[in-house]
């Protein structure tokens, strides 16, 4: 198959499969939030520190702005639009409400990924496992303590 | 943001990969992108061509030969490499890869593309050089082996020329190693890293105090042969924002104390 600047990808996102033509320098978050409207997951640093971009592509946690659209060719990928069952938030999402997990609501999106991708794999973490999970993630309300007791509570 | 305009090919061969490589002289290897993306966005490089290795089986898999050889395939993520059975015939790489940035960075950052970009800062290039692992690049006129003293040649060059790529590295048997850096943040890029093999000699690799690992083979692991080897070798490491020259030597000498007793420990 020869390079080309543009082809045409096929994503799964939450259970809705789209085909698109898209540009090959064109970010996956990018292409998340601009054509398809999925604006759930932010853009916060792109540089790949703050996490807010955190998707999970085929059952992998990743940061969406190091990644691009074409490399998610033939992906299943979950983003935070897909956690609530209609207007019913799931148990993590009440977790974060109960906890006041969220100040300004900005690293939310990615902090949810990164927790659910963490309490899939090892659904009772320890504290320092509950950390590390969350270490690509930054809150720059500062308030980790409310997100880890969320997680924590999620995971009970 | 908004990347300068690039083509993006993804073979099914490594032998299709080395083709395009070979025909564009603007073409460069996205391996997990952790680093290459960040310095397209920062237009510090711009290729004309990317061409995506994640369809590459070659580039995968990890094998423990029945002599202990390890054989880590380019792609292998650090998360891959942390999950590896075989990878922990070797303990200290999963412990490194560990220490690398993130969950998410470690889901998609390979250790071919770590000892590829050859930052100085970077975790891998000063471990490798301490195992003396061998480094297999193939290209138009088929592979060849290098060892981690021919591999690493200056900051972001390495033996892999234009129209090569790294598909393998190998990793002699041993247990006996140790890591140990000071870093940005708790697992943060390092300011300065030294690590250590107890494998019949020792061998030190120090990081971030030069364009390459420097490699140090002191006559025993006492404190002070170690100590002065490093003394002897008359680095001028470089002064940033994050510590001076002088700081980064003396960093230099506890940090290669410091790998050799946990070298010594695994022992």
């Amino acid at each position: 198959m020869s390079a080309t600047t543009e082809r045409s990808i096929t994503v799964t996102i939450n259970g809705t499969t789209y085909e698109r033509e898209v540009e090959a320098r064109k970010l996956l978050i990018h292409f998340v939030r601009d054509d398809l409207d999925l604006t759930g997951s932010h853009i916060g640093c792109d540089t790949g520190n703050c996490g807010a971009c955190s998707l999970i592509v085929d059952g992998t946690l990743v940061k969406s702005c190091m990644m691009l659209a074409v490399q998610a060719d033939g992906a299943t990928i979950e983003s935070v639009e897909g956690l609530a069952d209609g207007d019913e938030l799931n148990k993590l999402q009440e977790a974060f409400r109960a906890h006041h997990a969220l100040q300004c609501g900005y690293c939310t999106p990615g902090m949810l990924m990164s927790a659910t991708a963490l309490l899939r794999a090892n659904p009772h973490p320890s504290d320092d496992e509950i950390k590390k999970a969350l270490q690509g993630n930054i809150c720059r309300c500062t308030g980790y303590w409310n997100i880890f007791e969320a997680v924590k509570a999620a995971a009970e | 943001m908004l990347l300068r305009e690039v083509a993006y090919a993804k073979p099914a061969s490594l032998a299709e990969a080395l083709e395009i490589l070979a025909a564009d002289d603007g073409a460069r290897a996205l391996a997990g992108g952790q680093t290459l993306i960040n310095v397209m966005k920062a237009r510090a490089g711009s290729p004309d061509t990317l061409v995506d290795l994640s369809a590459l089986e070659e580039l995968k898999g990890i094998e423990l030969g029945g002599d202990g050889t390890l054989e880590i395939g380019a792609m292998a993520t650090y998360t891959e490499i942390m999950a590896s059975s075989e990878a922990r015939a070797r303990p200290i790489l999963g412990e490194v890869c560990a220490q690398i940035a993130d969950v998410q960075v470690r889901n998609r950052g390979t250790i071919g593309g770590n000892v590829c970009t050859n930052d100085p800062t970077n975790h891998l290039p000063p471990l490798l050089a301490a195992f003396g692992a061998r480094f297999t690049i193939a290209g138009a006129g088929g592979e060849r082996t290098v060892s981690s003293d021919d591999f690493f040649l200056g900051v972001y060059l390495t033996a892999v020329g234009s129209g090569e790529l790294l598909t393998s590295v190998t990793i002699p048997a041993g247990r006996n190693d140790g890591f140990a850096a000071v870093t940005l943040g708790v697992e943060g890029t390092c300011i300065a890293s030294a690590a250590a093999s107890l494998n019949g000699s020792v061998r030190i690799a120090l990081g971030c105090v030069d364009a390459v690992p420097v490699v140090l083979t002191p006559p025993s692991d006492d404190a002070e042969a170690v100590r002065k080897a490093v003394r002897d070798a008359n680095m001028e490491p470089p002064s940033d924002v994050h510590a001076s020259s002088d700081y980064r030597r003396h960093l230099a000498e506890v940090l290669a104390v410091r790998a050799v007793d946990q070298a010594r420990g695994a022992a």
